[in-house]
């Protein structure tokens, strides 16, 4: 099992599920975020005080998928949440050891 | 403020008996009454001369010696009178409703613009500010600005619109120096006592009560988000007892600044028909002084000095609380007529929705030419920078004359906001000295520069009357030679002819007066230097005093948590995660 998180554009949200969803991905976790990479936000003027921008905000779609289908997710989610601007976001994987449905007790990939 | 303003001989003379042949309404025996709904058009019988009768038996003679269905002479001029009282009553006390809906505006704009975290604090303080300053003005705040309006100088024939009730005020202490009288302070009113009980008198309580609240709100904007409760406590009294009513009293109670244009032929004294000064730059001078004891909010201006934003947590708040305070200045420009039978009530009404539109684009216009965007605060602080501006001048200049003020106000308050932050460097949260502090001068002194003549005649007792070119000026003391040579010549004998104008600045001309009047300019800088010096050093004493009371500084802890929880037991927002991601660093 991997998880796979995706820090994408807020309003690509619903692309990237639908995607998700094409490929028999049935659940995703979502977290509001605000974060900067390497443009370092931008600079704006309040009341006569400049200042950056450093965060920005995005969504972070969190997926936990059986390790066949990380490559697939991966490519699903860059397809869907690219727009070849700058800030399109990242897309991190690490392996996940255990996975438990609290309802049934199932254990490992049973329980994504 | 209409206080000692318009009015003619013609207006005096109303009291003596009407014309001899009676009217046709009194003398016609009354139709009897029908329901309205069966007359066309509706509501045609009402107000006939049935309703003025009172139902005496026919064979009596001793209530209404005419007999039953006669109105008298008498009855109907005290039924007019009557009427027109009533009608000034109830513009006084509906208008004064509406400002005080203001509050809810201010509190809406300084909340927004201040931080999630001390939401319930800046809040707070805005509600509080009704009830202690109230008290505080009725304890002595009304006293000291009013207790002398009726030995203030006054325009030859005028009457006290809201009823001869007003007269009542009439205790002060004056000094005499070099022959010139300088009213300082009212003296009779306190806690509205017996002898004040009057309705003309509660109804001007009223009406400058909620402006001398305007005020008080003005410094909790500047002031936020560091302000300790308790120290804001003791100043709510303050300011309704003190600082307002004193320079109030100069300018609107028949204080020395009034007497102006008596005293010194400075045009009509100090004329500020609703408070840009009064009520505006006196909240701004407060605000200012506040903010330089108070010091900036932790993290407003980095190790290098400058400035950091601490953007509003509520844009929209801080837009509605913008309209709320433009609708709320239909009642506090027009009402300041204190006479609904005052017909200028409606081109100042105009021009107040004038000028706060043309401030509005004018900072829209010039936030594009200096930021690139039009920051909405700022957009907003322009329209309140327009409609402070046209507060004094609102009845004395036409449309072109207000759109040409409120414009430039909107561009002021621009460039103030932004010296105020970078250069005074005082942390001022919503632009309070800017909006009301240096736009409520300008509004002063464009009375100075653009009214044109139309209005206030015989202001501060001082009739300016022309013809051919010539001025001649008539001070209202009373005597009766002084009316009889008002009476002759603005009548049409020989000596007559001369036209008595009202208020006229300097470019006066351009708008319609027959010539432009330096002098009036310089009552207006009068005015101003005296507000931004007087009332600057009242507030900064009290701020150092009360300081020693009560430290008016929160503690460094608590302004960092958010005052919410330390100082008032309770957040804005309980259900929602407050981030500080809009807090600058501390250090």
């Amino acid at each position: 099992m991997k998880e796979i998180k995706a820090i994408i554009r807020p309003f690509k949200i619903e692309e990237v599920k639908a995607a998700l969803s094409e490929l028999g991905i049935q659940g995703m976790t979502t977290v509001d975020v605000k974060g900067f990479g390497r443009q370092k936000g931008h600079t704006e003027i309040y009341r006569g005080s400049e200042y950056t921008v450093d965060f920005v905000p995005k969504i972070m779609a969190i997926v936990v998928v059986e390790d066949t289908l990380v490559d697939k997710t991966v490519a699903a989610i860059v397809k869907s949440a690219k727009t070849d601007s700058f800030g399109d976001g990242k897309i991190f994987v690490s392996p996940i050891e255990e996975a438990v449905r609290i309802r049934t007790g199932e254990q490992g990939e049973a329980a994504i | 403020m209409a206080l000692l303003a318009f009015g003619s001989v013609r207006m005096a003379s109303a009291q003596t008996p009407a014309a001899p042949s009676p009217a046709p309404a009194a003398t016609a025996t009354p139709a009897p009454q029908q329901p309205d709904s069966e007359a066309y058009p509706p509501g045609a019988n009402a107000g006939t001369a049935t309703d003025l009768t009172w139902p005496v038996p026919a064979d009596s003679t001793s209530i209404n010696p005419d007999g039953k269905g006669k109105v008298t002479n008498d009855e109907l001029i005290q039924n007019a009178a009557h009427n027109k009282v009533s009608i000034n009553l109830v513009w006084t006390l509906v208008t004064g409703f509406l400002v005080m809906f203001m509050q809810a505006g201010f509190a809406l704009v300084e909340t927004g613009l201040c931080r999630a975290k001390s939401a319930a604090h800046v809040m707070a303080t805005n509600f509080m500010i009704y009830g202690l300053g109230m008290l505080g003005f009725w304890i002595c705040g009304f006293a000291f600005m009013f207790g002398n309006y009726a030995n203030g100088p006054a325009a030859i024939g005028w009457q006290p619109s809201l009823g001869q009730g007003l007269l009542l005020l009439n205790q002060g202490w004056t000094v005499t120096i070099a022959g010139h009288p300088f009213g300082l302070i009212g003296l009779k009113g306190f806690f509205l006592s017996p002898s004040v009980f009057d309705t003309a008198i509660f109804s001007l309580f009223l009406f400058e009560m909620v402006f001398m609240d305007t005020t008080a709100t003005i410094p909790t904007g500047c002031m936020a988000e560091r302000w300790d409760f308790r120290n804001f406590i003791i100043y709510g009294f303050w300011v309704g007892m003190i600082p307002y009513a004193i320079y109030g009293n100069w300018v609107w109670g028949g204080g020395w600044l009034a007497q102006l244009g008596q005293n010194f032929g400075l045009g009509h004294g100090a004329v500020d028909f609703a408070g840009s000064g009064v009520v505006h730059m006196c909240g701004g001078v407060i605000a200012a002084a506040g903010g330089l004891c108070i010091g900036p909010r932790i993290g407003k201006y980095g190790p290098d000095g400058k400035p950091r934003p601490i953007p509003g947590h509520d844009i929209p708040m801080v837009m509605l609380g913008t309209f709320i305070l433009a609708f709320g200045w239909f009642g506090f420009n027009p009402g300041s007529t204190l006479a609904g039978t005052d017909n200028r009530i409606a081109i100042i009404a105009v021009n107040t929705m004038l000028a706060g539109a043309a401030a509005s684009v004018g900072t829209l216009f010039t936030m594009y030419l200096v930021t690139g965007k039009p920051d909405p605060s700022m957009l907003c602080n322009g329209l309140l920078a327009g409609l402070v501006a046209i507060t004094a001048p609102c009845a004395f200049v036409n449309s072109a004359g207000a759109v040409i003020l409120g414009f430039i106000a909107g561009v002021i308050v621009v460039f103030s906001v932004f010296f105020v932050e970078r250069t005074l460097k005082i942390d001022d949260c919503v632009g309070a000295m800017s909006v009301h502090g240096t736009c409520g001068a300008w509004g002063v002194l464009s009375v100075g520069l653009f009214a044109n003549g139309s209005y206030g005649q015989g202001w501060g007792g001082v009739h300016k009357l022309f013809k051919d070119g010539a001025w001649t000026i008539i001070n209202n003391d009373g005597a009766a030679a002084t009316l009889k040579k008002y009476a002759d010549m603005t009548g049409t004998g020989a000596t007559g002819g001369w036209t008595d104008v009202g208020v006229t600045g300097i470019f006066g001309k351009l708008f319609g007066a027959p010539a432009g009047d330096f002098s009036q300019l310089g009552a207006q800088c009068v005015d101003v230097c005296t507000c931004a010096i007087a009332v600057f050093a009242m507030a900064f004493v009290w701020f150092k005093l009360s300081n020693l009371i009560f430290p008016i500084r929160s503690k460094r802890e608590d302004e960092l948590a958010g005052l919410d929880m330390p100082e008032m037991g309770v957040e804005a927002y309980p259900d929602f995660h407050i981030t500080d991601k809009s807090s600058p660093p501390a250090a």
